[in-house]
């Protein structure tokens, strides 16, 4: 990994990672997380702060396919590795099913777990196709919500599990 | 310990019934658009994660700001020195007390209590002292570590209960033994009712200080810009805010913008503007640049305007039926340093707990004390939540001394509909039997009560709570809701313009199905502009659950207008007079002939091109309400939701954990708009109510320093802990409210800590007096139990092993 260093010998990092697909190389202090690199120098903001200490999983991204919270990934870390956030979930416009559930079931109210939700039922769902509701509750109980109880959230993953794919 | 109450009110003489003017219930209720579980207007924005929170806006040459906090109880402060902070490249604004307006505020007008920063002392842990303006987050870290402060430390008042001691330490010089509020209401003659009563008791409760802990954290970003401020914030109330920072700086609320963005839940703690704000505005102004200040996480529980801490002796005199006879209700709210909507909170505690159940004789004292803590507000169902904990705990110790069911006693005292409460609330429609009724039959309670397993246990609980708070927090003659409604040239959509606040509870989306009922029109065609104070109408935001009634009333008024100007046009271009005409989901029809028709569109369009934009206007005054006695406008309402729960739990006697297995909620909460929306409303509520009973409690050290300042320790209930919760509706109409609406949103959050305190106590046969009912609680209470009936019981405090 390419290093510089700055007047006052701060260093900075070439990292290469892909988000939603695309490739992208920013350069980024040590102390970087992931959940800054997203937000403020990629702008994708649908993935949100809530506890910035891994607490909520407000933050939840997808990397290489596992969910993870992003305020406590550092963006090196994330160096050469593929991350999904809520922005590469709908593809072309397309909800994805999981997305369409939670709308029917009105799984949403303030919608800022919303994001982190969403992911971390993608990943169930895709490890998992068929879960059953312990699986489902144990999948998201990293992820609060303080709204909605869980109980639409529930139901629409489980709902988007009966869905063909 | 409490002081005892003054007589000073006579009894007086109130009418027992009371029938409401308002609108009769319609016979036909073949709603188009209302009633029907349409998705949320903002579903698929919040779904893709397009929806942008405060945090997550950017602007041209924008700073981040921090606020410095105070990591003292009570100190006077010394010094500050910012000299250092300021030389740190990156930092373009430090400010302290000299550099903002010292002018004291507060969100409820009897007590402006607040600096914008501190002066002479900082009075809890977390008060705010200085703030920086950087070019970064990281480079305000760093500057808020140079500024020095020199502190005396002073001694501190931790210790409601000792607050309003002779030698307490004096919080505010202004307000002596640190009464923050003191409250003597007196109705009828409780000392009659209780001599003429059979049975006569007094129990105390104690509970939990809470916090709202929504999960985004408060963020504002300042523009000041030609003299204009502009404010961006997750705020729940727009014109609260305007009217207060205006009032704060000496501007014109027309130069003072408030935007709501999407809020990420609020639950009342986003109610009053902070330091964000208030600090934002002076360093937008001196830097010239846009800034935005936010909590974190911790920041955010030492904000806290959460839940009071209330103690409370509860006397009730029955007589042998079970007929409650009178009450006294005799507390002491821990308010912690400032007032915060506080005041309101301390009448709430006892206005509320003369609804779900008829009784004519009530007394209420109430002190709220200041502390060194953190300032306490309004949080989800108000002052209510803990006093119906106590008292419906006090009612299944009352039951179980005369042999009566906890569900036969409610069922003897419940309110009737069209009925005075004894400190003068109309109640119209109430539907607490019913529920009560339903929730027996879903929950299967005769099967169950007496029946169950050891170790299970089934509880009931009761609750209600306003539609909307029948005064302003501050005085004034504005509505309280304004509404317009504009149609698009060519009729294909609609926008609702309104300053109603959605906080994730879905306003805008039954806001619009009400105008879209209202017009004739669909749904589906409706856009909506909300809670900008520059181009949205007055409106005071979402607190009190006020928005469905007195919003929705507005809208339907803005519809109508529009509906009325629609099919005057119709009957021009159909030769037909208007009454003749009708109009549902964009079909204009006439009535006796459906085959003459129109579409909204075509008339619309025709009504721009000959008399300009089409558009409807409405507004929602409630009417004059409440006695005349002190307080008295706190908790009236021109309607009341009521609610009865169940609760199934199990206690495992080893550990005293307690598992809640099912939930029953039954509401009356008059006609529904959406029920998708409605059931979540009481999922959530019942959620945050269950997490208060078992896990929640903000804890200090014991210097008054928060000890669990985080999701995870406060301990937020998780996928894994939530019960099966069975929502269910008693059918209802509120002659007071738009279509006949009522509450949803608070009300399902009252019965929960006292329905499951119940059910412990149906399970074990023990109390738990006070909240949160923990695992460690459930068993020392067990453990008392087993001793007193003579049982060996092992101690292990008394073990060697833990006598290191």
């Amino acid at each position: 990994m390419q290093a510089i260093a700055d007047k006052k010998g701060v260093k900075r990092y070439l990292i290469s990672l892909t988000v939603n697909g695309d490739e992208y190389s920013p350069v980024i202090k040590g102390n970087t997380l992931l959940v800054n690199l997203l937000r403020d120098e990629l702008d994708l903001t649908g993935t949100k702060k809530g506890c910035e200490l891994g607490d909520c999983g407000s933050c939840t991204v997808l990397m290489n396919g596992k969910p993870v919270d992003a305020c406590l990934v550092l963006a090196l870390e994330a160096d050469g590795s593929e991350i999904i956030t809520i922005e590469g979930v709908a593809r072309h416009g397309e909800l994805d099913r999981l997305q369409r559930s939670f709308i029917d079931n009105a799984a949403i109210q303030c919608g800022y777990c919303t994001p982190g939700m969403i992911l971390s039922a993608k990943a169930l769902l895709t490890r998992n196709p068929h879960p059953t509701e312990p699986e489902v509750r144990a999948a998201i109980a990293g992820n609060l919500c303080r709204c909605t109880g869980y109980v639409n959230i529930v139901k629409a993953v489980l709902d988007a599990a009966e869905v063909k794919a | 310990m409490i002081p005892s109450t003054p007589a000073d009110q006579k009894p007086k003489s109130i009418p027992r019934a009371y029938s409401h003017p308002g609108l009769p219930e319609p016979a036909d209720k073949n709603y188009a658009v209302i009633g029907k579980s349409k998705p949320k207007i903002d579903a698929r924005e919040k779904v893709t994660g397009q929806a942008r929170y405060t945090a997550d806006l950017k602007f041209p040459n924008m700073l981040y700001g921090k606020i410095l906090t105070s990591p003292h109880a009570h100190a006077r402060i010394l010094s500050i020195d910012t000299s250092e902070a300021e030389k740190i490249p990156g930092v373009k604004a430090v400010i302290t007390h000299k550099d903002v307006p010292t002018l004291k505020y507060g969100i409820a007008p009897a007590r402006w209590d607040e600096n914008i920063f501190c002066i002479e002392t900082v009075k809890f842990v977390g008060d705010k002292v200085a703030a920086v303006a950087c070019i970064d987050e990281e480079t305000c870290y760093k500057a808020l570590k140079a500024i020095k402060v020199e502190y005396e430390v002073l001694p501190a008042v931790l210790d409601p209960l000792h607050a309003m001691d002779a030698d307490a330490p004096q919080i505010h010089p202004e307000y002596p033994l640190n009464k923050n509020t003191e409250i003597h209401q007196n109705f009828g003659d409780v000392d009659e009712a209780f001599r003429k009563a059979d049975y006569v008791r007094t129990d105390f409760f104690i509970g939990n200080r809470t916090y709202q802990a929504p999960l985004e954290p408060h963020t504002a970003t300042s523009i000041w810009q030609d003299g204009k401020l502009t404010v961006y914030s997750s705020t729940q109330s727009p014109h609260y805010f305007q009217y207060y920072i205006a009032r704060e700086f000496g501007l014109p609320m027309g130069n003072v913008r408030v935007i709501k963005t999407y809020v990420g839940g609020g639950f009342g703690g986003k109610l009053e503007p902070t330091g964000l704000e208030f600090g934002g505005a002076v360093l937008a102004r001196l830097t010239g640049r846009p800034v935005k200040m936010f909590y974190d996480r911790a920041e955010m529980f030492a904000h806290n305007r959460g839940r009071h801490r209330q103690y409370m002796k509860l006397t009730t005199g029955v007589n042998a039926d079970g007929r409650i006879l009178g009450v006294h209700a005799d507390f002491i709210m821990d308010g912690g340093a400032y007032t915060s909507l506080g005041i309101a909170s301390a009448y709430y505690a006892g206005a509320m707990l003369t609804l779900t159940y008829d009784f004519e004789n009530y007394r209420f004292d109430m002190n709220r004390v200041y502390t060194n803590l953190p300032a306490c507000g309004a949080q989800r169902g108000h002052g209510a939540p803990q006093p119906r904990y106590a008292f419906e705990a006090h009612l299944d110790n009352i039951a179980k001394e005369l042999g009566i069911d906890p569900m036969e006693i409610r069922l003897r005292n419940a309110r009737k509909p069209n009925t005075i409460t004894p400190n003068e609330f109309v109640v119209n429609s109430c539907e607490m039997v019913a529920c009560l009724e339903q929730a027996r039959d879903l929950s299967g309670w005769a099967d169950k009560k007496g029946k169950l397993p050891a170790g299970r246990g089934i509880g009931v609980a009761t609750g209600s709570f306003v539609s909307g708070a029948g005064y302003p927090i501050y005085r004034t003659d504005l509505p309280q809701a304004a509404a317009m409604i504009k149609v698009a040239e060519d009729g294909t959509a609609a926008t609702l313009y309104t300053g109603a606040t959605d906080i994730g509870q879905g306003s805008d989306t039954v806001l619009c199905q009400m105008a879209a009922e209202a017009m004739g029109y669909t749904y589906e065609q409706m856009k909506i502009v909300a809670a900008d104070t520059e181009t949205t109408p007055h409106d005071f935001g979402a607190y009190a659950s006020r928005q469905t009634l007195m919003s929705g009333a507005a809208v339907k008024e803005a519809g109508e207008e529009v509906r009325k100007q629609l099919l005057d046009m119709a009957g021009e271009m159909l030769g037909l007079p208007a009454e003749q005409l009708d109009v549902r989901l964009g079909k204009i029809s006439a009535k006796e002939n459906p085959e003459t028709a129109l579409s909204f569109e075509e008339a619309a369009r025709t009504f721009f091109v000959k008399k300009g934009p089409l558009m409807g206007r409405g507004s929602y005054a409630p009417p004059k309400l409440g006695g005349k006695f002190k307080g008295a406008p706190v908790g009236t309402s021109p309607a009341y939701s009521f609610a009865a729960q169940v609760s199934e739990v199990e206690i495992d006697e080893e550990t005293g954990v307690v598992t809640v297995l099912d939930v029953w909620d039954v509401h009356d909460c008059g006609q529904v708009i959406n029920p998708a929306l409605l059931h979540a409303q009481v999922h959530g509520a019942l959620y945050m109510g269950m997490g208060e009973s078992i896990w929640e409690e903000v804890r200090f050290d014991a210097k008054g320093k928060i000890q669990n300042p985080t999701l995870g320790e406060y301990r937020l209930p998780t996928a894994l802990d939530m019960p099966r919760v069975h929502s269910s509706l008693v059918p209802s109409y509120e002659p007071a409210g738009p279509w006949g609406v009522k509450e949803v949103g608070e009300g399902a959050t009252l019965p929960t800590m006292g329905c499951f305190r119940n059910a412990i106590f149906d399970a074990m046969g023990v109390s738990v007096n006070s909240l949160p009912l923990t695992p460690e609680k459930v068993w020392a209470a067990l453990r008392e139990k087993r001793k007193a009936n003579g049982e060996d019981v092992w101690d292990p405090l008394a073990c060697e092993c833990f006598l290191e």
